[in-house]
């Protein structure tokens, strides 16, 4: 994921407190504005941010509550590499809570959805969980 | 980005529409579910949730939203949302929203198609 040229890097620590994602995505929203991102993509980067941190605050389980993302921007993409130092998960942990939250229609599920939303709206998407936390990392790319 | 968020009803006789305002997570979407619960319990089974002002919804807020729509599922009732981003719109479709509800551009749109 380091192809292009590094123009900035932003660190950035937050809390796991009610609304906290919303100063991470600020944070994207304000540097992909630098990119010259567009408004949809602006938004799609938001909506990245706020569900990876949403699984964090949730599910990492980390003592020191608090999620780090590094944004990195480059000449034609923005990257975000949000970690907590948690106790990770499996594959088999995150479908066997997705199986637990299923609505009336078994296709409509509740929950679940943080990773998948975010993988669909990024064009680059990572994972790297183990019992010292969990990193995951996306690219936006600037697209006319 | 404070989030300020507010809910204003407008109740007609056989429809209402929700109209909310500010970032769509647990806390806007609770009062949400409590005021849609309160039309349905009124008798109301065509509801619209507009969402043109909010410009952010989180999944826990969907996941609420998931829930009105199995509450007036159970009264054959239907909800419509107007007024999605295209982020917003492409996300409800993913989450097979689109099939148990009606996303319309506009309230006017969302209404007329009960």
């Amino acid at each position: 994921m380091e192809n292009a040229v590094l123009m900035d890097e932003v660190c950035l620590t937050i809390p796991m407190d009610h609304d906290m994602e919303l100063v991470a995505a600020k944070t994207g929203s304000v540097l992909a504005e630098l990119n010259h991102f567009n408004e949809e993509q602006i938004e799609e980067i938001q909506y990245a941010i706020i569900e990876t941190c949403i699984n964090a605050f949730e599910h990492s389980q980390s003592e020191d509550r608090k999620v780090y993302i590094i944004y990195i921007r480059r000449a034609d993409e923005l990257e975000c590499k949000i970690t907590d130092n948690g106790v990770g998960f499996t594959p088999e942990d995150q479908h066997n809570s997705i199986s637990q939250r299923q609505g009336i229609h078994s296709d409509m599920r509740k929950r679940g959805w943080g990773l998948e939303i975010t993988k669909t709206l990024m064009d680059e998407f990572d994972i790297e969980s183990g019992e010292n936390g969990t990193t995951v990392s996306f690219i936006k790319k600037v697209t006319s | 980005m404070l989030n300020k968020f507010d809910i204003q009803i407008r109740a007609e006789q056989e429809y209402a529409v929700l109209e909310t305002a500010g970032y769509l997570n647990d806390s806007l979407g609770e009062q949400l579910s409590k005021k849609a619960q309160e039309l349905i319990e009124k008798g109301y089974t065509q509801l619209v949730i507009n969402l043109d002002k909010t410009a952010l919804i989180n999944s826990i807020g969907i996941s609420i939203l998931i829930e009105i729509i199995e509450a007036l599922d159970e009264r054959n009732g239907t909800l419509n949302f107007c007024g999605l981003s295209a982020t917003q719109e492409r996300t409800f479709r993913m989450m097979a929203i689109a099939k148990y509800a009606g996303i319309y551009p506009d309230e006017k749109t969302a209404i007329a198609n009960f």
